[in-house]
């Protein structure tokens, strides 16, 4: 279990995956590759995501739950995929806001 | 949270695709990010407090963005254009530090103690100067709280205060309302405001993370900058209504041709004269327009009114749609607004009063003053204005401008509207003077669209459109107003210049 906020960030210990908590709070049981994730830097890489998680993370995309209470940024690719509390997190639709500045 | 984080992503991302410059000899993301840990190197080595600049805008920018954000040190851009005295005035705040700066400010700030100085040239081609070994890879610090970067706000209405960005609000605002990646290979980005201003800043940040190229142009000149959009094939831009009132004027000289090249045009800063927006919209004919709207305390665009409400309000016929051209539009994903009365109620659709803003990117935050946050989390802007039924939102000038006659407030901004509606009106101020018998009196200054109109004909049409209390006592015309770089109307400026017509006794 990791403790979820905005900018708190998690590392994959099967795969180079890393994300920042875009929303999020509380206790949640976080994986990639199957394999629980913790703070960034903390955790060494070893072994490989187990086959029903290995679609892998993309850098720079959104993935999020089901109920949109939990939404996690890729800072780091990597062959896992990821879940909290053991429901799969999908890639969040896009935005579509105009450029600004 | 750590600035570098978006720029990491991007070398790692993009690598190869030219951040800043031109596509032949630009700097790609990856050689920008090496370069920001050759500044960092330096930043360490020299042990400062704040890695100030001061110079027109170059590679040399982003490159000391990034390079103090992974130092852990802020951010510090002034305004080259200062005199000698107000600008050493803002250094010295900055405490010791690394200063890039152009040749006659090198000399200024080089006498400060604790400052070291370094040409643009000489920092962007060798940021490190031999300093390797004090910053490792991915050694930034990610403390959200973290300062990443102090602006001096304009100080339009007193002398300038210091806001404080921390990496989390900057950070939230990209991560809020960019997409990583979102731009093409082929879209570039034209910078023409001000290093030292917050859009100056968020431009690069959110460029560099969207993967839009960007190309600067140190001096607004309007020639040169439709020259460098067709020669650079820029594809997006932001300019302040200074800029595209001269965009506009050196389109028509040159016979009115459309530009189709521009995808996209954000313009912001301050008020738009609606003539512009609507002749713009014809000279761009499929370019998408957005007007944002935010302040420095917001770390950038707060609301913002898209290319789809400004083609409807063009060929629309409904009043409501066309008004639209008026308003910023709808706040940004994760901003909430209120408006709010004197008392601090919340008030409903179109009632004016003081805009206030909440979200994760919003500061509110001077080294002087500390934060200005209310407990709940909101900034009161200064900002009067109202949101209407629909959820759009309309600024009326600067709190600080309220003209009080016998007791009524009045915001210049309706007065403005209206006047600017008449068609041989181009531009327009409502000042408040003083004045014996009410406190203070209405003085409207317009610039003239070709002939002048009959001050008479100004009268009626605000006793029509407002009320009788909103009728200037003097209608005067002048070459033109009082804007600062950015686009804000110097209503302090005009106040001093027309205050003889307060003091007039036989009013």
């Amino acid at each position: 279990m990791v403790e979820l906020k905005p900018g708190a960030r998690f590392q994959s210990t099967v795969c180079s995956t890393e994300v920042i908590v875009v929303k999020g709070a509380g206790e949640v049981d976080l994986t990639c590759g199957g394999a629980p994730m913790v703070a960034s830097g903390t955790g060494e890489i070893s072994g490989s995501p187990s086959g029903d998680a290995a679609g892998g993370t993309q850098l720079g995309k959104r993935y999020g739950n089901a109920d949109e209470t939990i939404e996690l940024l890729a800072t780091k690719a990597g062959d896992g995929s990821l879940a909290a509390d053991g429901g799969a997190l999908e890639i969040a639709q896009a935005k579509t806001l105009p450029a600004s500045d | 949270m750590n600035l570098m984080m978006l720029l990491e992503m991007a070398a790692e991302g993009l690598g190869d695709r030219v951040a800043v410059g031109s596509l032949n000899d630009g700097l790609t993301y990856r050689q920008l990010f090496d370069r920001a840990h050759g500044a960092a190197n330096r930043y360490r080595a020299a042990g400062v407090e704040s890695a100030v600049v001061c110079d027109e805008s170059s590679p040399a920018l982003p490159i000391a963005l990034f390079g103090s954000a992974w130092a852990g040190i802020p951010y510090v851009p002034l305004n080259y254009r200062l005199p000698a005295d107000d600008l050493l005035a803002l250094a010295e705040r900055a405490g010791s530090a690394v200063a890039v700066a152009d040749e006659n400010n090198l000399e200024r700030l080089g006498g400060l103690p604790g400052v070291s100085t370094v040409s643009a040239e000489a920092f962007s081609s060798d940021p490190a100067a031999g300093t390797d070994g004090h910053a490792s890879p991915g050694d930034w610090n990610m403390d959200p709280d973290d300062l990443a970067v102090l602006l001096f706000t304009s100080g339009t209405t007193g002398s300038p205060k210091s806001a404080v960005l921390r990496h989390k609000h900057l950070v939230s605002y990209i991560l809020s309302s960019v997409e990583f990646m979102g731009a093409g290979e082929d879209e570039a980005t034209l910078v023409s405001v001000p290093p030292y201003h917050i859009a100056g800043v968020a431009s690069m940040l959110s460029s560099i993370y969207a993967g839009r190229r960007i190309v600067q142009l140190p001096r607004f000149d309007p020639d040169v900058w439709i020259d460098t959009v067709e020669r650079e094939g820029v594809t997006h831009a932001m300019v302040v209504p200074t800029m595209l009132t001269r965009i506009v004027d050196a389109l028509d000289a040159r016979g009115g041709a459309p530009m189709l090249g521009i995808r996209a045009l954000s313009y912001g800063g301050g008020k738009m004269p609606r003539p512009v927006i609507e002749r713009a919209l014809d000279l761009f004919p499929i370019t998408n327009f957005v007007n944002a709207y935010g302040l420095t305390e917001t770390s950038s665009t707060i609301s913002l009114l898209g290319p789809d409400d400004h083609r409807v309000a063009q060929y629309s016929d409904d009043p409501v749609e066309q008004q639209r051209l008026a308003s910023v539009g709808r706040p940004l994903p994760g901003v909430e607004v209120q408006v709010r009365d004197d008392d601090g109620t919340v008030l409903g659709p179109g009632d004016v009063g003081e805009i206030f803003v909440r979200g994760e990117q919003v500061a509110g935050e001077y080294r002087e003053k500390g934060s200005l946050l209310d407990t709940d989390g909101w900034f009161p802007t200064r900002d009067g204005g109202f949101i209407d039924a629909d959820g759009y939102l309309f600024i009326q000038g600067r709190n600080d401008d309220v003209i009080i006659r016998g007791g009524e407030n009045m915001s210049p901004g309706e007065i403005e509207d209206v006047a600017i509606s008449h068609p041989r009106v181009r531009d327009a101020a409502a000042i408040g003077v003083p004045c014996r018998e009410w406190g203070e009196k209405v003085v409207l200054l317009i610039v003239a669209n070709g002939d002048a109109p009959d001050p008479a004909d100004l009268d009626d049409l605000i006793r029509e459109r407002l009320r009788s209390s909103r009728v200037p006592s003097h209608v005067d015309v002048v070459d033109e107003l009082p804007y600062n770089e950015t686009g804000k109307l110097l209503r302090r400026v005009l106040r001093e210049q027309f205050a003889h017509l307060g003091d007039d006794p036989t009013d």
